[in-house]
């Protein structure tokens, strides 16, 4: 009802970055679970049938048949020892993910609730905010030198922004009456943060978490690539550079399985969570 | 006249907190609200308000739109800081907005909690009072009952239609049993016969909890139908005008009252008051 969009930048940043659905704005037809899930897959099954039927007889040695990627995918990840670099790089997301967007809604809201500080970091956090994450590795290494301490902190650093900068706008868009009623019903500081300027923002803040959770799968396969010694970017390149060109596919397949995992897991926590927000949108309510 | 069968209405199911005899629930005297006061812009949005409401009455404010009735209430509400006057509620002086005040703004979607279940909404100012949750569970039903609302404890606001929402607000205002009810244009939201049945709903309320409510309107109908007694302000930057008693009695009728002639003498002298005069 009153929710409120970002503000210009945030939302271009956001574009930027991912794309962003703000929610509610999915889904709006009705219709059974199976058709909802038929429209969402039906597109995929397309793209990956016309991938197994194109490449099943590709002797290109960059574009293995798929069946062979398939098949190689099996044997590196099920049966295999790639498994080891799974379980470092989601270590790395879950720690980086969780920790950013802790830092970034706890900051967001100091910013909220202090205009004074927000003043004046404004222009800091603009300029932190467009600085591409992955410039920093460099420093980052020389802080915290090569491990996963270096990872963690690097995706946590990418993964504030999004976050903040949605808390911070969303904070602000909340409507004065909201606050007028509060005042009048005596709610406490804690109880007014609480009851109402963290549900009122929530919807934007769920925009901004699931930009942060794209960056911070973006920065995990990004830190891995640079002076590491494991995970899925490590595997990656280390597959490419010995030409072990099926192996890099397999690496990639993991990787766009982790992502499609994360969103499907992040929109089914936010749909629960927010379920008044969508069903107060849906046709029929006011 | 209208003092005396006002006060007997009052000796009813009254709040039981020990006031002095005779202090007034609200005393407004001399109020001036000026906006970026200091500055090159600044704009005085009051200019001098001064009235009294009394235990067990129903005051309703009219004026002009734009004459400062909206922030004329938020003044009296202790939700904003007046410029220059004093203010007490219940003989104290007035600094935020009290413990046992309760406020109902014009616009429900907008004052509403939509993330809360009427039941949670309604039991806020109860929760914030420190109130156990088995006792909040009960007054909120008892209290959602008397504005007409059995059993939407849970469902969601955006669930019911208007005039259900507003009801909803009223209720979470009662919940805490204020002595004072402020409502600023409560009814300007709804359609005309849902207003017609929440303007009869709050003078059932009003009996019910012998409540004393203020009232901010710009529809002098409703005033004179609501009221014991109308204040009625100048245009921008708002005077009192006028206090105009409405010595109507206790029972009103929507029919019946607005077509009486006492009704209709009272309207002419309050549109005469509240239009414009040539220039």
């Amino acid at each position: 009802m009153t929710q409120t969009l970002p503000t210009v930048d945030a939302e271009a940043a956001a574009a930027l970055i991912a794309p962003t659905t703000p929610p509610g704005r999915r889904r709006r037809s009705g219709g059974g679970t199976a058709k909802r899930v038929l429209v969402a897959v039906w597109l995929p099954i397309v793209l990956l049938a016309l991938w197994w039927v194109l490449s099943a007889s590709s002797t290109s040695p960059f574009f293995p048949p798929l069946s062979k990627i398939l098949g190689e995918w099996w044997d590196q990840w099920i049966v295999g020892d790639a498994k080891g670099q799974l379980v470092s790089s989601l270590r790395n997301l879950v720690f980086g993910y969780l920790a950013g967007s802790l830092i970034g809604a706890t900051f967001g809201t100091l910013l909220w609730r202090f205009a004074a500080a927000r003043r004046v970091t404004n222009p800091i956090i603009y300029f932190l905010y467009v600085l591409p994450a992955p410039a920093l590795l460099p420093a980052m290494i020389a802080l915290f030198g090569i491990g996963e301490m270096r990872q963690i902190a690097l995706i946590s650093f990418g993964a504030i922004w999004p976050t903040l900068l949605n808390t911070l706008d969303g904070m602000r868009g909340i409507d004065q009456v909201k606050f007028d009623a509060a005042k009048a019903m005596r709610l406490s500081p804690t109880r007014t943060l609480f009851s109402l300027v963290l549900p009122a923002a929530a919807p934007q803040m769920a925009a901004g978490l699931r930009a942060s959770l794209q960056v911070s799968i973006i920065l995990m396969v990004v830190t891995e690539m640079v002076a590491a010694r494991e995970g899925i970017g490590y595997f990656i390149l280390q597959a490419q550079t010995v030409f072990a060109v099926t192996k890099m596919w397999t690496g990639i397949l993991t990787l766009v399985i982790i992502g499609m995992v994360a969103n499907f897991l992040f929109v089914a926590i936010e749909r629960r969570a927010l379920a008044w927000y969508h069903r107060s949108r849906a046709p029929g309510n006011s | 006249m209208t003092n005396a069968t006002v006060t007997s209405a009052s000796a009813g199911p009254s709040t039981g907190r020990t006031l002095p005899a005779g202090t007034p629930v609200l005393d407004v005297e001399h109020l001036r609200k000026i906006y970026n006061e200091g500055k090159p812009h600044a704009k005085m949005a009051i200019d001098d308000v001064s009235f009294s409401v009394d235990k067990g009455e129903f005051v309703c404010i009219v004026g002009p739109s734009g004459a400062g009735k909206t922030t004329l209430l938020r003044c009296i509400s202790g939700l904003a800081q007046a410029s220059s006057g004093r203010l007490a509620f219940e003989g104290t002086p007035l600094t935020s907005v009290p413990d046992q005040l309760g406020l109902v703004f014009q616009d429900y979607g907008r004052s509403l909690y939509h993330w809360f279940t009427n039941a949670k909404n309604v039991g806020l100012p109860l929760a914030a009072r420190g109130v156990p949750k088995a006792e909040r569970a009960r007054r909120v039903s008892e209290v959602l009952a008397e504005v007409g609302l059995p059993h939407v404890e849970q469902q969601y606001p955006w669930e019911l239609s208007g005039g259900m929402q507003q009801r909803v607000a009223i209720a979470r205002a009662l919940s805490y049993h204020p002595d004072l009810l402020l409502m600023d244009e409560p009814f300007a939201s709804v359609d005309a016969q849902t207003r017609f049945d929440l303007e009869d709903l709050i003078l059932k309320v009003r009996r019910d909890l012998g409540i004393t409510v203020v009232l901010v309107t710009h529809d002098i109908d409703e005033a004179i139908y609501l009221s014991d007694r109308i204040v009625v302000l100048s245009g921008s930057p708002s005077k009192v005008r006028e206090v105009v008693d409405v010595p109507l009695g206790q029972d009103r009728d929507q029919v019946a009252t607005r077509a009486s002639d006492e009704f209709l003498e009272l309207r002419r002298h309050l549109l005469d008051l509240v239009m414009p005069h040539g220039a």
